[in-house]
């Protein structure tokens, strides 16, 4: 005769872990934050009592009165409509650059399906790590000096910089689609690149723009901003105005950034919007 | 003797053959390029200018300086003591942005909002909200490089500016997010202390705080992440750290100072990746 054992209603084995320790462990969270907190206030000897003097207030003071009037000369704001259209070229070309290297890097990077040797997975995956944990910033005074002061630095800047991020989504995206028409075309015999061009490629395209336009949209925001090291766009002329003390240039051309960036973030909000309604 | 092709068998087949989308394809490869060429020139987009030899021998000069990377004990304590400084910054530029944060957040959550019980939220607590998510949205749209440039000219030179610059920023992004987290959860408990006359502190610290405590961690943790590489950027402004010093070597040409700096970069920056990715599982 067989008894049915049935499972307990409560697994007795499985119990949660003992308060102690966990409340150990927030402790020693908390006491960690708290050290590190402190350790980095006490050492970097802010100068709080400058920064909250009666002079800086004046000196924050005249400078944000100054910001009041922008310069609106039509000759400026051609410069200005200039500078602020080769932003955006730069973000646009330099995100273009990105897929391109970094499809180049991602195939690769990646090891699409089962029994693939992908000989040279980890050494692409290294070289898409350091292109992505090096800023844009750092990147385009990098190459300022091999490309000169100018909007190609910057250009190629971003394109470097975005293709680590992009190749790194573009091989998962790649790893993760299913296999099976690859899979029914690697069975008759097709080649490796037909393989990913009507098997792989049509399946990840939908991610793989959209993970495109995302980046867009964020080279759009530092593109702005990768010009104060001198490589273009409005940055570079914010650089220049601000060093040169002009308040009025210097107010127009923040007004125009803070512009751009709240059209990016509006057109992508609502896009957004559309989309998954 | 030759085959004779029929000719309508011959066009039929000329016919299945042919792209059925090949006008699309050249329209659009026409006007990608037709959009492409006044980027390029925009952008002055001129990759010869990296093979001229007045740029590629200082480039190469350059980048065969980085091997090897300079490693003398003195400057590789001077590496370390300008990492330490990239990193309290972000410390406490986050700790100051937090300070500025939580209390924004708190003003414009809806869900501590005692008139929207009745189903309505009154005029008054609604525009209140508004204009503090409007506030949030606008320190978090300016760069945290104008903000530091800004700084700069006024408190001069340092780490100062650099921890204020992430402070404003990062106030914007933490406040909104963590608004968001805290609207967008389950509500019931905080509404079912609101409606028995407990205080909206109450409210928070016993239902709404305990529910989303570990996803608010687990941004915040993100974020300090985020504030370790950006506040490395912001020493090219000059506000302190790792980054001025990279800047100071790169004007000289220093290839091999270079090198050094940009590998305890990395190092730095995955090393933080790690750790917020450890801490980030323990929370989830």
């Amino acid at each position: 005769m067989t008894v049915d054992l049935k499972p307990a209603a409560n697994e007795v084995y499985k119990l949660p872990p003992r308060l102690f320790d966990a409340r150990c462990k927030a402790c020693w969270f908390f006491l960690g934050v708290v050290v590190l907190v402190a350790s980095s206030f006490w050492t970097l000897n802010l100068q709080w009592a400058q920064f909250l003097s009666a002079q800086a207030f004046v000196k924050m003071g005249r400078f944000l009165g100054e910001l009041l009037h922008p310069e609106t000369s039509s000759a400026f704001l051609n410069k200005l409509l200039l500078a602020t259209l080769e932003t955006l070229a730069m973000s646009a070309l330099g995100t273009l650059l990105a897929v391109v290297i970094g499809l180049a890097l991602a195939l690769p990077a990646s090891k699409s399906y089962e029994g693939d040797p992908a000989r040279w997975r980890t050494l692409t995956r290294l070289l898409l790590n350091a292109l992505r944990s090096i800023p844009e910033l750092v990147w385009a005074a990098l190459l300022l000096i091999a490309a000169g002061l100018g909007p190609f630095a910057g250009t190629l800047a971003l394109g470097l910089h975005t293709a680590g991020v992009l190749g790194r989504l573009f091989a998962e995206a790649i790893e993760n689609t299913p296999t099976g028409p690859g899979f029914a075309l690697r069975l008759r015999g097709v080649s490796e690149g037909r393989v990913f061009l009507y098997a792989t490629l049509p399946q990840v395209l939908p991610q793989l723009m959209s993970y495109t336009l995302y980046r867009w949209e964020n080279n759009i925001r530092a593109a702005a901003v990768l010009g104060v090291v001198g490589a273009g766009g409005l940055g570079q002329m914010l650089a220049f105005h601000m060093g040169l003390f002009q308040m009025g240039e210097t107010s127009s051309i923040l007004i125009a950034m803070l512009f751009l960036v709240a059209l990016v973030d509006a057109l992508s909000f609502a896009s957004r919007r559309l989309l998954t309604r | 003797m030759q085959a004779t092709i029929d000719p309508a068998v011959s066009r039929a087949s000329a016919a299945t053959r042919r792209d059925p989308a090949w006008r699309g394809r050249v329209f659009w490869a026409l006007a990608a390029l037709v959009l492409l060429w006044p980027m390029l020139v925009l952008t002055e987009f001129t990759p010869w200018v990296l093979l001229h030899p007045g740029a590629l021998k200082p480039t190469l000069r350059f980048v065969g300086d980085f091997v090897p990377p300079r490693m003398d004990g003195e400057f590789l304590s001077m590496v370390a003591r300008e990492t330490w400084r990239t990193v309290a910054i972000a410390t406490a530029g986050l700790t100051l942005a937090l300070l500025l944060a939580i209390p924004l957040a708190l003003l414009s959550v809806r869900v501590l909002s005692v008139s929207a019980l009745t189903g309505h939220m009154g005029f008054g607590p609604s525009a209140v909200r508004q204009i503090v998510r409007w506030l949030l949205i606008v320190l978090r749209s300016v760069p945290e490089l104008i903000w530091a440039l800004v700084f700069v000219r006024v408190v001069g030179l340092g780490p100062t500016a650099g921890v204020l610059a992430i402070a404003l920023t990062f106030a914007g992004m933490l406040g909104k997010v963590y608004a968001e987290i805290l609207d967008s959860g389950e509500t019931h408990a905080t509404t079912s202390l609101l409606r028995n006359g407990s205080s909206r502190m109450q409210a928070f610290l016993y239902a709404l705080l305990p529910q989303n405590a570990a996803e608010l961690t687990s941004y915040t943790v993100y974020r300090w992440e985020c504030a370790i590489r950006s506040s490395a950027v912001l020493g090219f402004v000059g506000a302190g750290g790792l980054g001025q010093m990279m800047d100071a070597s790169m004007k000289m040409f220093n290839g091999s100072e270079v090198a050094t700096m940009l590998l305890v970069f990395m190092a730095l920056v995955w090393l933080a990746d790690r750790i917020s990715a450890w801490l980030r599982r323990g929370l989830a």
